[in-house]
């Protein structure tokens, strides 16, 4: 397997413009005689098949959901950013570029990053031009804020709801093009494999979860936009039917996986409050601003209402830790810290498997200082929905938050034209890795989706079909394409007859999600790593040996559904337990206990500054590494301080 | 915080397909926390029908955070159950008392074919934004954001109508089975706006069009689906909508839209 970039080389603000401008193009009239499959319908994959579409190519787009209008994009709160300066605070793309490379812990491709921060502005364009409602100043022009990370205010947003505006403004562009018969949209079909042939992507195998019909789909190219994999967590801030599939079939079929233990975990969610909870809510980072994080510093006063707790028997641990950044710690940072006082038993509220995982957020003092008017209007729909959702009212009480995983910044290994190393499989979005390096940037996540979707894969994907012209025509009678509709309607059937069938798959998820919570989370370490590394081939065996499905595969199904989604978790778990412990360095969302300074991330740029891209070899414990070197001419690696 | 454990009777909408004949099941779900959501509850008792062997009950639901408009269902004859403005998957389970009797149904409504015990098909709703809920906008031929100005009145308010998550519940609720609510508000966000004036004169028209097609009954003012809105869509956006849409059937400018409608 050779790993080669394509970066285009040259000043790097010419970089992109030089690449197009040598890009192979496909004339109007020959669009419509290709096809290409987009899977997934979220900011990338819904952004990229309208894109495409509206070019006259026939697209083909597959989403799980009952509508693309649902993908998990939706849920995005916070914002967008784009180098916009609209704040005349002295942004630039050279900025952003600068602070993705930074906030990314030296880890991402300087090429690719630089592109992103060009294009984050006519992403705001287009979507104006679309109708997504942003928040506006009273001069009827767009309005911004500030997100962490960065010293300039360049963060587009509509209301709470950033990633619903923007997903619902592509959505609705992709509906103009189903309309108009240039996009065919099927929802409620879950990709479960790919078709490789002759070396290249030339399609993929389907179950309409509606029938249980399981169909090839021949083109002559495949997208990937499937999303992340934070779902192998079990609980995680992802929607529930968030899964790794698509990925992983590719990745099986010779795809390489770059750099799988590059996961970021949210500060502030919800925390978990019995065994029975599904998923988690993230309440927003900007309560950071006005609440100050607090245990108990004594074990015996954990189960006490806090109101009761006097002032100097309060922890108010990030603030005596990191007295420059207080509360305002990045999220990686306040994340270990609630964890390394939650493993010392200082942890509060519901005790779940023997354990408080909590810690307080008291705006007590805020609302004091502010008054109450003022706190509601800055996080009254926040409060609402904490209260709802855990009965408490934090005006009157203190919020109790935990981290938990929220986004993977690893995934299928692109080169700059966002191709994977099987040629005609294209990745755009959160399944790819690229950009984010180590560690995302708040509000950069909605940004590199509509990058990829809009303005990168419209053009490599011409690139691509310009360059191979015509293929050869493929049926689906052909060896390739039966073999692997075989091999899906074997999986579902091994699925469907385990010899010992106990349990449902969300009883081997949990126990899964806990192994990788615990030991490849929010801080890792060699022992617990190669211990993940013998409990996970031993729960997978129990998996197949156990699980247990109710009902038939040629009907609605959600079970199996579930378990096919499960049995591919379990794989990618393993690597990313691999992948955590070959990489004997902390850096981002990675952090291994043995290589800190003082409690800080200690990066190992001599050794690591290289993607790893993990190669499938046949046996999911023994994957073959191989090195894609970060050079940087541009933004020269530091160390992050937040002390 | 503190927790109580319920003990619920639940009579489940059981389907097997669209031309099944339907039936309730009954089921106890005990030893319920109050902390649950409405989903986790269906869940405990899904895990437990699977290992006794029984056929868990299919329901639709994704991001259980209540954006995603996935899930759906009316609980004891109320869309989305007891809360105002909360969807299922927010419902918690201390909306309710020790000993209480659940009935769950699916969205009921002609353009909503039940796929599966409370799984229904909403592609009606998805149709009815192909007939003409966008902006005609090239990708990459947008002008700079900043130049067209809206008062921040106007977008305020598209942002309002925009808020919409395509549950469908305005439906359920309605005694006509009328999507008028959800189509409403997608033509008000889009006609409030500039940059939406362009497609003004057809959207209504044909948007309203495809709506009859699907099958959804006309409003006759009830106002329930205000009422079952989690997001608290306004029922003025049907007015406006009856306005845009005889602004279209009088103005000679429009019927004007080529494409395949």
């Amino acid at each position: 397997m050779q790993l080669r970039s394509n970066e285009p080389t040259g000043p790097i603000e010419h970089r992109w413009e030089k690449h197009k401008e040598s890009s192979k193009l496909v004339a109007p009239a020959n669009r419509r005689k290709h096809t290409v499959i987009v899977v997934g319908s979220g900011l990338a994959g819904g952004a990229a098949a309208a894109s495409l579409g509206e070019m006259g190519y026939n697209v083909k787009c597959f989403c799980y959901q009952d509508s693309p209008r649902r993908a998990h994009s939706i849920a995005a709160q916070g914002g967008i950013n784009a180098a916009k300066n609209y704040q005349n605070d002295g942004d630039s793309v050279y900025r952003l570029f600068y602070d993705t490379v930074k906030g990314g812990d030296f880890r991402s491709r300087e090429s690719n990053v630089y592109r992103l921060a060009q294009l984050s502005v006519n992403i705001i364009d287009q979507a104006v031009a679309q109708g997504v409602p942003f928040a506006r100043e009273y001069g009827g022009l767009l309005a911004n804020r500030s997100f962490g990370g960065a010293q300039v205010s360049r963060t587009f947003y509509a209301r709470g709801q950033t990633g619903q505006q923007l997903l619902l403004g592509a959505y609705q562009a992709l509906c103009r093009q189903i309309e108009e018969g240039t996009v065919e949209m099927m929802p409620r079909t879950e990709m479960l494999d790919l078709i490789v042939h002759d070396g290249r992507a030339r399609g993929i195998v389907t179950r309409c979860m509606k029938t249980g019909k399981i169909s090839p789909h021949i083109a002559d190219m495949v997208v990937l936009c499937t999303g992340g994999y934070g779902n192998v967590f079990y609980l995680s801030t992802n929607a529930k039917g968030c899964n790794c599939m698509a990925v992983w079939r590719a990745h099986r079929h010779g795809a390489a996986f770059a750099n799988p233990c590059y996961t970021q975990i949210h500060p502030t969610c919800i925390p978990q409050s019995g065994s029975y909870q599904s998923k988690l809510t993230l309440m927003s980072e900007s309560l950071r601003n006005d609440g100050r994080v607090w245990v108990p510093r004594k074990k015996e006063d954990v189960t006490k209402r806090p109101e009761d707790i006097p002032e100097e028997d309060r922890y108010y641990y990030l603030e005596e830790r990191y007295p420059a950044f207080g509360n305002l710690v990045p999220r990686d940072v306040a994340s270990r810290n609630a964890l390394y006082v939650t493993s010392e038993g200082l942890g509060v509220g519901l005790e779940v498997d023997g354990e408080r995982r909590g810690v307080y957020l008291d705006f007590s003092d805020a609302i004091n200082r502010l008054g109450e008017e003022t706190i509601r209007e800055r996080y009254g729909n926040l409060f609402d929905m904490y209260e709802r959702i855990a009965g408490d009212s934090p005006y009157k009480t203190p919020m109790r938050i935990y981290p938990a995983t929220h986004y993977t910044m690893g995934g299928l290994w692109v080169d700059y034209n966002l191709q994977t190393t099987i040629p005609g499989l294209f990745s755009g979005g959160e399944a790819n890795f690229s950009d984010h390096g180590a560690n995302r940037l708040g509000a950069s996540a909605l940004m590199q989706g509509l990058a990829d979707g809009y303005f990168v894969l419209p053009f490599t994907v011409g690139n691509y079909l310009g360059e191979v012209r015509t293929l050869p025509p493929l049926d689906e009678n052909h060896a390739d394409v039966t073999r692997a509709v075989r091999a899906v309607e074997e999986r579902i059937h091994k699925l469907m007859n385990a010899p010992e069938p106990k349990h449902a798959p969300e009883y081997f998820h949990r126990k899964l999600g806990r192994i990788i919570w615990t030991k490849c989370g929010m801080s890792r370490n060699k022992e617990g790593l190669e211990e993940a590394l013998r409990e996970i081939p031993k729960l997978r065996d129990q998996f197949w040996r156990e699980v247990k499905i109710v009902g038939s595969g040629a009907e609605l199904n959600q079970t199996l559904e579930r378990a096919g989604r499960v049995a591919d978790f379990f794989e990618l778990g393993e690597l990313m337990c691999i992948d955590a412990l070959q990489r004997e360095e902390s850096c981002g969302g990675h952090f291994r206990e043995e290589y800190e300074e003082n409690g800080e991330a200690l990066r190992d740029d001599e050794r690591f500054s290289h993607v790893s891209a993990w190669e499938w070899t046949g046996n999911p414990g023994e994957p073959r590494l191989h090195k894609e070197p970060l050079t940087f001419e541009y933004v020269k690696p530091s160390k992050r301080s937040y002390k | 915080m503190s927790e109580e454990l319920l003990n619920l009777t639940l009579h489940v909408w059981r389907q097997d397909g669209p031309n099944d004949a339907g039936r309730f099941e009954t089921h106890q779900a005990n030893g319920i926390s109050t902390h649950m959501s409405f989903l986790e509850m269906l869940d405990v008792v899904n895990e437990d029908l699977i290992e006794r062997d029984k056929s868990p009950i299919a329901f639709d639901h994704d991001c259980r955070e209540g954006i995603c408009g996935s899930c759906g269902m009316v609980v004891n004859g109320v869309a989305h159950g007891p809360q105002k403005l909360t969807t299922v998957c927010q419902l918690h389970m201390r909306q309710f008392d020790d000993g209480h009797e659940v009935w769950l149904e699916p969205w009921r409504a002609s353009g909503f074919p039940v796929v599966k015990d409370l799984v229904v098909d909403r592609s009606a709703l998805d149709r009815i934004i192909q007939a003409g809920g966008y902006i005609s906008i090239r990708t990459g031929s947008a002008s700079e954001a900043n130049e067209m100005p809206i008062a921040k009145a106007i977008a305020d308010q598209a942002m309002d109508a925009a808020e919409c998550i395509g549950c469908g519940a305005c439906v359920a609720a309605c005694p006509n089975a009328s999507a008028s609510l959800f189509t409403a508000a997608k033509i008000s966000h889009l006609s409030l706006l500039p940059q939406g004036q362009a497609e003004r004169q057809d959207r209504a028209r044909t948007m309203v069009a495809q709506m009859d097609a699907e099958g959804f009954g006309g409003c006759t003012n009830h106002g329930e689906c205000e009422a079952a809105c989690p997001k608290g869509v306004s029922l003025q956006w049907i007015a406006r909508m009856n306005r845009e849409l005889v602004r279209s059937m009088v103005r000679s400018d429009s019927g004007t839209k080529s494409g395949r409608r």
